[in-house]
């Protein structure tokens, strides 16, 4: 199943506040990936985001779920801003995985 | 506690205004200007307001003779909070400035009010607006959720038509970076625990890499490096520690190289400052010399991924040679 995630209804135009990051990913992100579900994460008009936001968003996915989430989450609509900060975030999160055994 | 605000209110004299400050009797608060001419940054105003925040209006008051120049601290705020009426008479016309007055963010909402609807005051080009809004985000995120301070966040914000720059400067009142740090790292100092603060992949939060699942320890090694791209000075200060990112020189060209340790970088430190019970963080932002926030976020995220390489190395087992 596909599911969809549309950040700017949350947040507005600049992604900021982790609670919302941590929500989504507690109430959606970690469940869907649970069931196996694909999740396309959409920054459609979503003009900036802190690596912090991002980092809240999806590390915890990464981290306990590894190539489940690789595979089946996508971003969909970021900008180039937005690309390179969740880039920035999958290649430490990768770095980090392998620094603690994980 | 008495503060003195100079006619050199600027970040590269930072460290000559905190060991000025006098911050015994932290009941009362005295606040007097040079009698000439007073210029403060942002960071100058919001540790004044934070402090005055600290002891009540009722206790803080602004002394002495305030020059004409003075007005900017009415404009800004500053004599909201203490118990001194502002000698100063100006039309609103005289009000519209692009800045920011300072302000209190106590909550995540207050915080993303504040970047939706006070950040346009600077009057910035998208591109540049995407930049203080990073920065904003993530320093009053981080006291909001580390420092524990009861006033929340002191932000303050300025942009310089003539420099084209824009100064930042957020303060609070909370347990400082030395205790934030405590509990994973057990710092020596304050300082050590500036450093370890501006040192990314470290986050007071946990000793493991990655963090956690809030916190990846790349807040204020983000800003600082913004700061030291756009060729200007950062500053942060808790405790009787100070550490001041100097400008790098514009004669050097090419896009300034990044480090992960701080010590690498041009800088000014000390250990012997006021005893600041709180943190402040204070940026300049040269618009001229911002690239393009992408090449900057790409610069970025090459040093942050290549110091936890580092780090990763320095712990890697060694043969044992006999």
């Amino acid at each position: 199943m596909k599911r969809i995630i549309k950040i700017q209804r949350l947040t507005g135009d600049f992604a900021e506040n982790k609670d919302i990051a941590k929500k989504l990913r507690i109430e959606k992100i970690m469940p869907f990936l649970l069931k196996g579900d694909e999740i396309i994460i959409d920054f459609k008009e979503v003009d900036g985001v802190t690596q912090s936001f991002i980092h809240a968003l999806i590390s915890d996915p990464i981290r306990e779920f590894k190539e489940i989430a690789f595979d089946k989450l996508y971003y969909k609509n970021a900008n180039k801003d937005v690309k390179e900060i969740i880039s920035i975030v999958y290649r430490y999160m990768q770095e980090s995985l392998d620094n603690n055994g994980e | 506690m008495k503060i003195f605000l100079s006619n050199r209110g600027n970040l590269r004299n930072f460290k000559s205004f905190t060991e000025s400050l006098d911050l015994s009797n932290p009941k009362k608060l005295e606040i007097s200007t040079h009698d000439k001419w007073v210029t403060v940054h942002p960071a100058n105003l919001v540790l004044t307001a934070a402090l005055a925040m600290k002891v009540g209006k009722e206790n803080a008051k602004i002394v002495g003779k305030v020059p004409d120049t003075g007005r900017y601290l009415d404009r800004m705020g500053l004599y909201k909070l203490t118990r001194t009426p502002s000698p100063f008479v100006y039309s609103k016309k005289e009000e519209a400035g692009r800045f920011v007055p300072i302000k209190v963010i106590r909550s995540p909402q207050d915080q993303s009010r504040f970047i939706t609807d006070v950040i346009p005051l600077l009057h910035l080009s998208e591109k540049n607006a995407t930049v203080v809004k990073y920065v904003i985000g993530e320093l009053v995120r981080n006291v909001l959720e580390h420092s524990f301070a009861e006033d929340g966040a002191i932000v303050a914000a300025q942009y310089y038509k003539r420099a084209n720059r824009v100064s930042v400067g957020i303060c609070d009142t909370g347990i400082g970076i030395w205790r934030s740090m405590w509990d994973n790292w057990r710092p020596k100092n304050d300082l050590e625990a500036l450093k370890l603060a501006l040192t990314p992949g470290i986050t007071g939060t946990t000793r493991r890499e990655g963090g956690t699942s809030e916190n990846a320890g790349a807040g204020l090694f983000f800003i600082k490096s913004i700061a030291k791209i756009s060729r200007s000075y950062f500053v942060i200060y808790s405790g009787p520690a100070e550490y001041t990112l100097l400008k790098y020189d514009k004669r050097v060209s090419g896009m300034p190289r990044l480090y992960g340790n701080p010590n690498r970088d041009h800088h000014n430190e000390t250990n012997t400052s006021a005893k600041f019970q709180g943190t402040l963080v204070a940026v300049d932002i040269s618009l001229d010399e911002t690239p393009e926030f992408n090449d900057l976020l790409t610069s970025i995220g090459e040093v942050y991924h290549q110091a936890i390489r580092e780090r990763k190395k320095e712990r890697y087992r060694r043969p044992k040679f006999i």
